[in-house]
């Protein structure tokens, strides 16, 4: 696997190869050496073209972790308006020496673009493009979710799904929905209809406008980051309405069923998607996942550069 | 003397025929002819009237890095057109008579096919007020042909009042139909592919309630609107139901809305980002079937040329546009003619006849006739080429066909007695 820039790129076997090299770290990082030689002498640049701290950190400590350096790029949308292109920032950061790119842009597609056009040789790791994918999240999250619901198992047939927030403008969920879905998961998206997507029913899951519905059915519970601006675009009309009808306040925490999970992506909205007693319950695994973050990045930068494939080489 | 005897042509109803031309115009029409000028051999080839583009845009002044009115008269020519029209959007915007003379002065000096300015139907193409569109029709361009193309004319008081103004003198306004409020940020055809490419998406009704509006306001003040670029099966549905009114509507629809989906979008290559979208299979079939039975009036390149630098980066940031004046008549055979919609009197309607009317170009698509003017494209129709982005005549590069095979090869363009393509060869001035 040279490249992750969308979950299409995985087969299944792929996929659960990543997540087992993945749960192979753990292991092999869970004493006081936290630190592997793996990529010792290669170079990964985070390019950050939109500011995201947390998954900026979190590759950073997987690539550190693996010996790799580290250089970091960022630049917020004004200074690319500048003339700050995507092509002559990667260009320059290859003439660097740069074995591999972790692209985290406002434009969906720019890291299938910078891949596909040849303006670099270098490895790429989608962390996020535009409104389309975040591939290493879903993963991510799939770990997460096998560790309590599917362990030991390849395939998540029988574990029902919600995702719920904004779909239509959420990387978090298209990467999700294609990952579970190949992982045989029961998925729902569930949002007002005004951020359920059009041409949603290509995606092959299921799509309510009702949380409240089969809430007590769901083994697991993804609540996504609402944008406040969105209600100045009139997606719904104030923060209360959409806490009322999509928020995962106390009284839908304890209709869930008491072996599901809550989960959110980060950075949380408390009070609105989702309330801190949920946030903070006994059932929510949001700081797992940030964990299992900088893992499951880990087994990707090493699976990109080329190490052989640690579960089934028995360690390193 | 200027004399061309076109010898053995296959003329629209299938007969050879030969064609004499003296100077500019059509001196014979016949068989055996003779003449002691130049002899074109044309056999196998079928004689069409030269193509009118009602809508291209040649980027001068202001872009000439992209394209210049000389450089887009090549490609014209290439392309078998013997005239074609400048859109407004240029810097400056074409929205005096001062702009309009110099595009149309710099065709004149090109020679290679009339090239007809359009004018700008608000001031800067601010949306606000009108341009001076007066002052253009009086001017030596004669501008008949009003667009904000590339913008929609969207407030409905200055889409009646232009409509209106233009009546004194025959002109016509051509509205490119998006509805801005629906459009916010819009990347691509809202549909499925957007939803799982994540990119914005440009909806159906965006386009088909100015349509709609449209038609509506042009009929209440009796004036002619045409509608540009018709990209989805609503709109060919408004446009039918306008006609059944027997409503002064026309409509175009570009090669590219003919032939492509919004499935190409799936590479986030920006190379097939354009305005309005490609659509849905459906669209495109919906289209093609009225350009066959006359709901939509014309073929239409929009030739919208981009440097490299403004289509080699990520989608959202990309121009949009396509070349098309090269692969325009490959486009119309291989999807209309070679699929057996529509045959080749309906192509030279709707290549020549019908856009020549609705602009008002005197000299341009004529029925053959002796003292006709003597614009004809001689095509073959069995040349099966593949397009060469590299070798294309237009300054820029952004073709969505490299490497497709088309059917259908102008080989030659006689632009008023004038050869200026001959043998695939464009005339050039040294």
């Amino acid at each position: 696997m040279k490249n992750l820039l969308s979950i299409n790129d995985l087969s299944h076997d792929e996929a659960i190869s990543i997540l087992d090299t993945a749960a192979e770290l753990q292991k092999l990082t869970a004493g006081t050496v936290k630190k592997l030689p793996t990529l010792r002498g290669r170079t990964v640049a985070n390019l950050f073209f939109e500011d995201s701290t947390r998954t900026r950190l979190s590759f950073e400590a997987a690539a550190k972790r693996l010996s790799a350096d580290v250089i970091n790029f960022s630049a917020k949308g004004s200074s690319v308006s500048k003339g700050e292109s995507l092509k002559d920032t990667a260009q320059t950061l290859e003439a660097m020496g740069v074995d591999l790119f972790v692209l985290r842009h406002p434009a969906s597609g720019a890291a299938t673009s910078l891949a596909e056009s040849g303006w670099v040789h270098a490895h790429i790791i989608n962390a996020g493009d535009g409104t389309h994918e975040h591939p290493t999240q879903a993963l991510l999250d799939s770990f997460t979710i096998r560790k309590h619901h599917g362990i030991g198992r390849n395939d998540f047939s029988g574990v029902k799904v919600a995702i719920v927030g904004d779909i239509a403008h959420s990387r978090v969920a298209r990467s999700n929905v294609l990952l579970l879905k190949k992982l045989g998961a029961d998925v729902t998206v569930i949002a007002p209809p005004t951020l359920i997507p059009h041409g949603i029913e290509s995606w092959g899951v299921q799509h309510s406008y009702d949380f409240d519905e089969d809430l007590a059915s769901f083994d697991v519970v993804m609540m996504l980051r609402v944008q406040l601006e969105r209600m100045n675009d009139a997606y719904f009309p104030n923060g209360r309405e959409y806490a009322r009808g999509y928020g995962l306040d106390e009284s839908r925490l304890h209709r869930l069923k008491k072996s599901a999970i809550v989960m959110h992506p980060g950075p949380m909205n408390r009070g609105l998607e989702i309330s801190s007693a949920s946030a903070d319950s006994a059932q929510s695994v949001i700081l797992e996942q940030v964990a299992n973050g900088v893992i499951v990045r880990m087994a990707v930068l090493y699976r990109s550069l080329g190490g052989p494939d640690i579960a089934s080489a028995g360690g390193l | 003397m200027n004399e061309i005897l076109l010898k053995n042509a296959i003329a629209l109803d299938g007969s050879i025929i030969d064609v004499l031309i003296m100077e500019s115009s059509v001196a014979q029409v016949g068989v055996g002819l003779e003449t002691s000028g130049e002899i074109i051999d044309c056999g196998g080839l079928r004689l069409l009237p030269g193509f009118v583009d009602l809508h291209t845009h040649l980027r001068e002044p202001g872009k000439e890095n992209t394209e210049t009115v000389l450089s887009g008269s090549q490609a014209a020519a290439r392309g078998g057109f013997t005239a074609v029209s400048a859109m407004a959007n240029t810097y400056p915007v074409a929205d005096s008579a001062g702009v309009v003379e110099q595009v149309w002065r710099l065709g004149k000096s090109a020679g290679l096919c009339d090239v007809y300015p359009i004018g700008a139907v608000s001031a800067g193409l601010e949306g606000e007020k009108l341009a001076e569109i007066g002052a253009m029709a009086e001017s030596a361009a004669r501008v008949r042909v009003f667009s904000d193309d590339g913008k929609c004319v969207s407030d409905p008081l200055l889409m009646r009042r232009a409509l209106e103004y233009v009546k004194s003198f025959g002109g016509v306004i051509a509205q490119h139909a998006q509805e801005p409020r629906l459009t916010i940020g819009a990347q691509m055809n809202e549909g499925s592919v957007a939803s799982e490419l994540g990119l914005a998406g440009w909806p159906a009704v965006a386009e088909e309630s100015i349509v709609a509006r449209d038609i509506l306001i042009a009929n209440a003040v009796q004036s002619r609107l045409h509608i540009c670029h018709l990209s989805t099966r609503g709109s060919v549905e408004i446009v039918r139901w306008a006609k059944a009114q027997g409503m002064a509507v026309t409509a175009e629809v570009t090669p590219h809305h003919l032939l492509l989906t919004d499935e190409s979008a799936r590479t986030y290559d920006p190379i097939y980002k354009v305005n309005p979208p490609l659509r849905s299979m459906e669209d495109v079939l919906a289209l093609r079937a009225a350009l066959a039975d006359g709901t939509i009036d014309i073929v239409a390149t929009d030739h919208a040329p981009h440097s490299d630098e403004d289509k080699e980066c990520e989608w959202a940031s990309a121009a949009f546009g396509m070349v098309g004046l090269e692969s325009a008549l490959g486009i119309v055979v291989t999807t209309m003619i070679e699929s057996g919609l529509m045959d080749w009197q309906r192509l030279a309607e709707v290549m020549s006849y019908a856009p020549a009317k609705i602009g008002g170009y005197e000299g341009q698509g004529e029925m053959l006739a002796v003292g006709a003017q003597a614009n004809f494209v001689l095509v073959d129709p069995q040349s099966e080429w593949l397009v060469d982005r590299e070798a294309l005549l237009s300054r820029s590069r952004n073709t969505p066909f490299p490497g497709m095979k088309l059917t259908g090869e102008v080989i030659h363009t006689i632009y008023r007695g004038k050869v200026v393509l001959r043998n695939r060869k464009v005339l050039s001035y040294e």
